[in-house]
C-alpha cells in the first residue's frame, strides 16, 4: 500500500483495516502520534488528512490512500503549525506533554481554516482533545496568540 | 534503535528562540560514570557531570510527569552552579536509592508534592559544591585567590584581570580536587534564577513529537503485546482457546500467566485483534459477586467502631455535652481511576545473563526490584531506563505493570513491549480508595464550634506501601489534611478506622488523603456556617485567628473572586481552604451554575496560594490550573463502580473527564514570601471538590455529601445524615 506522509511516499505492507495510528507508530516508527483510547474519544492520536484533523486510531489505512497525511513530526513545516508550536513554547502549554501532539495537530488544523477563531470555534475544534494535566486554558490562550500574528491563510481565513 | 554510548544523545533538541538543549538518554544508554573513575569528566556528585568539551549534564533524581521537575530541579542546580538553562542537558537518573533517594522517603520516589520541598537544599548544595571546586581549580590555575574569582554562566572570571576559564577547561583539574565539606549557599536576594518564571526545558520536545515516553520505545526484534488480566481481582485463567487468535495475521505468540493472558504480535493492531479473538475462560475467585454497595456496607459498619486517634485536643466529652447544638454528617468519596493519558506500558528484554527494562516510573528503584524479583537476577543485572511519564498522578508509584511485563517477557525470546489498552488501564488501576467519614461538631449558642470529631474510615495505604512510615497504627496519609485542621476549636478529635476491602487494589491518587479529607472538612465547615446562619467566609475567618497565612489566602481569594457580589439565579459561589502536610495554604472560590436540566457548569475558579518560597511562579500557576481541572473531573463525575467484581467503567465515554469546552477560567494569585517551600502538585485537586460542593449548596440549597457531585444532583441530593 502506498501512503503519502509528510510529503513523502511510503510503502507499507499492512492489513487494510489497520488503523493509521499503528501504521505510523509500529510500522514506520513515527512515535510522535500517541495512543490514548483507541475509540476516537481523546484525540491523542490526531493527525491531519488533507489538512483536516482526524483521529488516526479509528481511521483504517485503506481510507487514506491517495490522500496527504501530516503528522506532528512535520506540522512545523506548515505556516499554521509553526505558529502553533511557537505559541505553545511561548506560553509553556505542555505539562506531561503526552496529549500535546494531538492538541497541536487539532489547533493547527483549526487555524489553517479559520485564522481568527472565536472561543466557540476553539471549543468546537478542541473539545475532542483530552488533557489530563488540564492545560486547556493555556491551549486556548496559545491558539489566540498564534492567531494574532500575520494572517495564516487557508480557505476559510477571515478578513 | 541500536545501542548508543553515553554521550550519544539521540534526541538533542534545539528550542525555537531559546537555543535550549535538552538531551535524553535513550534505550541502551549506559549508566552515568561512577564518581572518581578515570573519566576526564568532572563529577562532583550524583547530579552534575561536566565534560572537557564543556557539556554540562544535570542528572534528574525526580521524574518529569508534567509537574515541571525537569525545570525546577535544574533551576536549583543551575542557580548555585552558575550556569544558564540554555547551557545544560538533562539526563534521567538510573535506579539507585543510594544516590538518588528522595530525602523524604529514603528511596527514589517522585510523589506527594515533595520534589521542591525535598530537594530545595540538597540540589542547591550540589550546585554550590561543584561551583566552589571549579572556582578553586581556576584560582589554582591562575595562581590567584579564589575569593577574587567569580563564576557566571559556565565561566570563571578572575575579576581584577578579567582572565576567564570555562567550566569545560576546568573540568579535569576540578575533578582532581577534594570535595569540600562545607559550601556557602547564595542568599535568596542574590538569586537570579530561583523565583523567576524560567521557561520549561521540556516544552520544545513536547510540541514536535520528539519527547520520548515509555510507550515510544523501539528495539530491534521487539514484539508488541497487549494483555487481558482477570476482570475480577483474585481471579485466574481457567482456560484459553488460542486458535482464532493465532490465525490473526501478525500474531506471534500467546503467553499465559496465572491471572492474565498476553497476545504478542508485530504491532499493536494485530495484538489487539488477537486479544479480541482469544477465548478466555476465567475462574473469578472469591470476589465474583462483589458490588460497590457491599463495600459501602462494610465501610459503614466499620464506621460504628472506634479508630486510632490521630489528633486529640481539649475535653471532647464536656465540650459536646455543653454544646447548644450538635451537627452530624456522613460523607462518602468513591473509588477513582487515574486515567493517565499514556496508558500503562513497560518494555522488557529478559536475556540469559540479565534483564533490561524501559518504562516510565515514579519509583525507579522499585521497578528495578520488581524485575529482579520476577527474574531472580541480582539488582545489578537489571538495567532500568526511565522516560518522560505521560501522566503519573500516583498511578506510576505502583509497579504492577512492570511486574506483569517482566513475567510475560520471561517467556519470550525477544524484547517485548507490553501496552495496556485504555480499557485494561481503567479496569486494572490501583484506585483511590473509597472513604467513608463520620463527622460531627458542637456549636455554642452563638453558633461557634466548640467541639469537632472526625472519623475517617478507609484503608491504610501507607501500611502496605511504606511500612516504616506506618507508626502507632496511624496512616499519616489517610489523616493528612484532617489532623492539621487550622480552625481554632477547643476540642478536636480525628480518628482513622482502618478498613481494608481487598476486592480492588487501592493506592495513591493525586492528593489521596488530603483530597478526600478536604472535601469532608470544608464541606462540613460550610454546613456549620449554614447551621449558624453565617456567611461561609466570615464563619471561617472567625476561626482563623491563629493562622495568619491561611487568613491571608482566604482574604485574597475571596477579594479577587468578588465574594458577596450578586450572581444570577441558579449560580452560586463556594469557598474552600486547604492546609496539610504539604505545607501549602490554598484558598479557592468556585462559581457554578446549575442549568435547567440539572447539569453543573463551572464558570470560574479563583485560587490564592501561599506555598512559601517559589522556585518558578509559572510552574506553580500551571500546577494549580492542572490540579483544578483534575479536581473538577473527579468532583463532578469521577466514580469507579463494581458489579459482580468487575469495574463497570472502561474508557472516556463512561469515565468522564473535563474537556476544553467545559473548563472555566482559572485565576491563580500567588503570595510571595520567604517561608520554606510547600508542595504544589496536589493542592489544587484537593481543594476543588469542596469549593464546588459549597457553590452548589449556595446555588441550590442542596448539601451534597457524596461524590461525585453531578450524581447527587441527578439523584435529588439524598440526605446522608445518620
Amino acid at each position: 500500500m502506498e501512503l503519502t506522509i509528510n510529503g513523502r511516499t511510503r510503502h507499507v505492507d499492512v492489513p487494510a483495516d489497520m488503523p493509521v495510528l499503528w501504521v505510523l507508530r509500529d510500522v514506520l516508527g513515527m512515535t510522535g502520534t500517541k495512543f490514548g483510547c483507541g475509540m476516537a474519544l481523546c484525540g491523542a492520536c490526531t493527525v491531519q488528512l488533507d489538512g483536516q484533523a482526524i483521529r488516526s486510531c479509528v481511521t483504517p489505512v485503506s481510507a487514506v490512500a491517495g490522500k496527504a497525511i501530516t503528522t506532528i513530526e512535520a506540522i512545523g513545516d506548515a505556516p499554521a503549525g509553526k505558529k502553533v508550536q511557537e505559541a505553545w513554547i511561548a506560553l509553556d502549554v505542555p505539562q506531561c506533554g503526552y496529549c500535546q501532539s494531538g492538541q497541536v495537530m487539532s489547533a493547527s488544523a483549526l487555524l489553517a481554516s479559520n485564522a481568527h477563531p472565536t472561543d466557540a470555534d476553539i471549543d468546537a475544534a478542541m473539545a475532542g482533545n483530552i488533557c489530563r494535566c488540564g492545560t486547556y486554558e493555556r491551549v486556548r490562550a496559545a491558539i489566540k496568540q498564534a492567531a494574532q500574528g500575520a494572517p495564516i491563510g487557508g480557505k476559510g481565513a477571515r478578513p | 534503535m541500536t545501542t548508543v554510548s553515553r554521550r550519544e544523545f539521540v534526541t538533542v533538541l534545539a528550542a525555537a528562540g531559546g537555543g535550549l538543549l535538552l538531551g535524553y538518554r535513550v534505550a541502551g544508554a549506559q549508566r552515568a560514570a561512577p564518581t572518581g573513575a578515570t573519566s576526564p569528566d568532572f563529577v562532583p556528585n550524583a547530579f552534575i557531570r561536566i565534560g572537557p568539551d564543556g557539556g554540562i549534564t544535570l542528572i534528574m533524581p525526580q521524574v518529569e510527569m508534567g509537574q515541571g521537575t525537569y525545570t525546577s530541579m535544574p533551576m536549583l542546580l543551575a542557580e548555585e552552579l552558575e550556569v544558564a538553562p540554555d547551557q545544560i542537558r538533562l539526563e534521567h537518573a538510573p535506579p539507585d536509592d543510594k544516590r538518588y533517594a528522595n530525602p523524604f522517603f529514603g528511596e527514589q520516589m517522585t510523589g506527594a508534592s515533595s520534589s521542591v520541598r525535598a530537594f530545595y537544599e540538597p540540589l542547591r548544595r550540589a550546585g554550590a559544591t561543584a561551583r566552589a571546586m571549579l572556582v578553586a581549580a581556576a584560582a589554582a590555575s591562575l595562581n590567584v585567590d579564589p575569593a577574587s574569582c567569580r563564576a557566571q554562566k559556565g565561566v570563571v572570571t578572575h575579576t581584577p584581570t578579567g582572565r576567564t576559564l570555562t567550566y569545560g577547561v576546568l573540568a579535569a583539574a576540578a575533578a582532581a580536587l577534594p570535595v569540600p565539606d562545607k559550601v556557602t549557599l547564595k542568599e535568596p536576594k542574590d538569586f537570579t534564577l530561583i523565583g523567576t518564571p524560567a521557561k520549561r526545558l521540556d516544552t520544545p520536545s513536547k510540541v514536535n513529537g520528539t519527547a520520548q515516553y515509555g510507550i515510544d520505545v523501539r528495539l530491534p526484534g521487539m514484539l508488541i503485546a497487549t494483555v487481558a488480566a482477570s476482570p475480577v481481582l483474585g481471579g485466574k485463567v481457567a482456560g484459553v482457546d488460542e486458535q482464532k487468535a493465532k490465525a490473526v495475521p501478525g500474531v506471534r505468540q500467546i503467553v499465559r500467566l496465572e491471572d492474565a493472558v498476553a497476545v504478542l504480535a508485530d504491532h499493536m493492531w494485530a495484538a489487539t485483534q488477537g486479544l479480541v479473538a482469544l477465548v478466555i475462560r476465567w475462574d473469578d475467585g472469591p470476589n465474583a459477586k462483589v458490588s460497590t454497595a457491599d463495600i459501602v456496607q462494610g465501610l459503614a459498619r466499620a464506621s460504628q467502631t472506634a479508630g486510632v486517634t490521630a489528633r486529640r485536643d481539649g475535653d471532647l466529652t464536656s465540650a459536646l455535652v455543653g454544646a447548644a447544638k450538635k451537627v452530624e454528617a456522613v460523607y462518602e468519596s468513591p473509588f477513582l481511576a487515574h486515567v493517565t493519558m499514556e496508558p500503562m506500558n513497560c518494555t522488557v528484554h529478559v536475556r540469559k545473563d540479565g534483564c533490561e527494562v524501559w518504562t516510565g516510573s515514579q519509583v525507579l528503584s522499585r521497578a528495578q526490584a520488581a524485575a529482579a524479583e520476577v527474574t531472580g537476577f541480582p539488582l545489578e543485572k537489571v538495567v532500568v531506563h526511565n522516560h518522560l511519564l505521560g501522566g503519573g498522578f500516583g498511578r506510576r508509584l505502583e509497579v504492577d505493570y512492570v511486574t506483569q511485563a517482566v513475567r510475560i517477557a520471561k517467556q519470550v525470546d525477544a524484547p517485548v513491549k507490553v501496552v495496556w489498552t485504555r480499557e485494561e488501564d481503567v479496569q486494572h488501576d490501583v484506585y483511590r480508595p473509597y472513604y467513608y467519614d463520620r463527622i460531627a461538631a458542637g456549636l455554642d449558642p452563638r453558633g461557634t464550634p466548640v467541639a469537632w470529631t472526625h472519623r475517617i474510615v478507609g484503608p491504610a495505604i501507607i501500611a502496605r506501601y511504606l511500612p516504616p512510615a506506618f507508626k502507632d497504627g496511624i496512616d499519616i496519609d489517610a489523616v493528612d489534611g484532617a489532623v492539621q485542621l487550622l480552625y481554632d476549636i477547643p476540642a478536636i478529635q480525628v480518628e482513622h478506622v482502618r478498613h481494608e476491602e481487598p476486592v480492588l487494589n487501592t493506592g495513591f491518587w493525586r492528593g489521596v488523603g488530603v483530597t478526600h479529607n478536604n472535601f469532608v472538612i470544608e464541606s462540613f465547615i460550610d454546613e456549620l456556617a449554614a447551621a449558624s446562619r453565617q456567611d461561609p467566609v466570615a464563619f471561617r475567618r472567625a476561626l482563623l485567628g491563629k493562622s495568619p497565612r491561611a487568613m491571608a489566602v482566604l482574604d485574597l481569594a475571596t477579594k479577587e473572586a468578588g465574594w458577596g457580589k450578586p450572581l444570577p439565579r441558579g449560580h452560586g459561589r463556594g469557598v474552600a481552604l486547604l492546609y496539610s502536610g504539604w505545607g501549602t495554604y490554598l484558598a479557592q472560590v468556585a462559581e457554578v451554575e446549575i442549568t435547567g436540566s440539572g447539569d453543573v457548569r463551572v464558570h470560574r475558579i479563583v485560587s490564592a496560594v501561599d506555598c512559601g518560597t517559589i522556585v518558578n511562579p509559572d510552574i506553580v500557576k500551571a500546577q494549580i490550573e492542572s490540579g483544578v481541572v483534575y479536581g473538577i473531573s473527579a468532583a463532578l463525575w469521577g466514580e469507579v463502580t463494581l458489579k459482580n467484581g468487575r469495574v463497570e467503567q472502561s474508557n472516556f465515554h463512561n469515565y468522564r473527564v473535563l474537556r476544553m469546552n467545559e473548563t472555566p477560567p482559572i485565576d491563580v494569585h500567588l503570595v510571595r514570601n520567604g517561608e520554606a517551600p510547600g508542595g504544589i502538585g496536589e493542592p489544587g485537586t484537593a481543594v476543588t471538590a469542596p469549593a464546588l460542593a459549597n457553590a452548589i449548596f449556595a446555588a441550590t440549597g442542596k448539601r451534597l455529601r457524596k461524590l461525585p457531585l453531578q450524581s447527587g444532583l441527578a439523584r435529588g441530593a439524598v440526605e446522608h445524615r445518620p
